[in-house]
């Protein structure tokens, strides 16, 4: 379970979030919704540590964690960025395995063997080999979740899912995530997208821009 | 032609030299170049001043100037350099200005996104900047790095002046004793065989790193 209590956050004398209370449950998905400009990203900024919160707790199953500075390998928070960020010189296997084998020190027998698993989950199976540059977005962003994943994250956090694909991908988006929530997988989804988020949510976050900037 | 086999010992020993200066300035100054260009993209501003003082001052005045203070400037302030550490240590300071320069562009095309995504796998910087970063700002620079290897080819000729046995020196030589031509014309060739080998050597380089865009 994640916790987060009376999170602000400020860009210079801007706050973007104002003393947030929020808990997303085990096993389920928080779908963040809102207008462009409301702060989604910035949310999902500081919950993943790349934005430092100018106040504010995170807890995760009850123990404090600052995920800005954590580097322990428990608590970890996974992402799939809008634009997914693949590294474009490596293959899809090697994407997948760079982390587990150089932070988390598994072998690189087991780190292939477990990223084979999850490109079968993903059904991309046979695209282990090839170069991110040759998928398309909906594969790119399943290499994404797969990289994310082998990093045995409690938390996987989605930026916009749909927004860098096919429209008619949405769906797919809908039923990987629902897939993986199956799975016993807590997710954490921001979308503009509001008939999207509803179908995949547990539970709904809105946000608003904030007035007083 | 019998004269061709006659002064081409000396030509060769020549251009040995020629090549030597070539590969130990790129042995000295691709790395320190690196070093810089890490310091010039790094958050230390006095560190970033320095560095491009450093850069202006090397790019801006010629490396023929820069060749005779170091061999017959230096020693009146007390630092003597025997004629080819000479000539290393100022082609070496010279082309890490530019090798910097290069880096420095290389390093800052890569986007944002690669550097947060190898944070939120918990990659530590030293391992982003080493698995990450450099084997796309390799294949970025590739090209402006070879457009200097193959200057650096020609610059090593400014080594005459401070007497040092190069290939133009042999070539110079034998001009002036002989009376003839055909040395001068034998030392173009010569560069014109080096040049074409590095730029052969240089395309195979460049086709290696285009298995992926
Ligand atoms: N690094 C930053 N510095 C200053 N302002 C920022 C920064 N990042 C985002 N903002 C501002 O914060 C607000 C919320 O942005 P964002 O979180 O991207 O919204 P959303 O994802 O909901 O569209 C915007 O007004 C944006 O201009
Ligand atoms: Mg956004």
């Amino acid at each position: 379970m994640l916790t987060l209590k009376n999170i602000t956050k400020r860009f210079g004398d801007r706050t973007i979030i104002d003393q947030l209370d929020l808990t997303v449950k085990d096993g389920e998905v928080l779908s963040i919704v809102g207008p462009s400009g409301a702060g989604k990203t910035t949310l999902l900024r500081c919950i993943t540590g790349l934005e430092k919160v100018d106040e504010g707790e995170f807890l995760i199953d009850g123990q404090p964690f600052d995920p800005y500075t954590n580097r322990t390998n428990e608590s970890v928070i996974g992402v799939v960025f809008q634009n997914f960020q693949l590294f474009p010189h490596l293959t899809v296997l090697q994407n997948i395995t760079l982390a587990p084998t150089m932070v988390l020190k598994e072998s690189e027998a087991d780190a292939q063997a477990n990223a084979q698993k999850l490109l079968e989950r993903l059904d991309l199976g046979d695209h282990g080999d090839q170069y991110p540059y040759q998928l398309s977005g909906g594969q790119q962003q399943r290499v994404a979740i797969a990289r994310a994943l082998a990093m045995k994250p409690n938390v996987l956090c989605y930026d916009e899912p749909t927004s860098a694909l096919d429209p008619n991908l949405r769906q797919e988006v809908e039923k990987l995530i629902l897939g993986l929530k199956a799975d016993g997988m807590t997710q954490i989804v921001v979308s503009h997208d509001l008939t999207f988020a509803e179908n995949i949510a547990d539970d709904m976050l809105r946000v608003e821009p904030n007035q007083s900037k | 032609m019998h004269y061709i086999l006659e002064i081409l010992p000396s030509l060769l020993s020549g251009a040995g030299l020629t090549l030597q200066v070539f590969l130990w300035t790129l042995v000295g100054s691709l790395p320190l170049g690196l070093i810089l260009s890490l310091g010039l993209i790094s958050n230390i501003k006095p560190l970033q001043w320095l560095i491009n003082f450093y850069v202006w001052l090397m790019r801006g005045t010629p490396l023929l100037l820069q060749l005779i203070v170091v061999f017959y400037g230096f020693p009146l302030i007390g630092i003597v350099f025997p004629r080819y550490e000479a000539a290393l240590f100022a082609f070496i300071l010279n082309y890490a200005a530019y090798f910097a320069e290069i880096f420095r562009g290389g390093l800052q095309s890569i986007d944002n996104g690669q550097y947060e995504s190898a944070r939120v796998l918990r990659l530590s910087y030293a391992q982003t900047i080493r698995k990450i970063v450099i084997p796309q700002v390799v294949k970025i620079v590739l090209p402006s790095v070879g457009n200097e290897v193959i200057n650096l080819i020609k610059d090593s000729s400014l080594v005459y002046v401070i007497g040092l046995g190069d290939l133009l020196r042999a070539g110079n030589v034998a001009t002036a004793r002989d009376v003839t031509l055909i040395p001068l014309l034998l030392v173009g060739v010569i560069y014109l065989v080096l040049t074409a080998v590095t730029t052969f050597v240089l395309g195979r380089v460049e086709k290696h790193y285009s298995y992926w865009k």
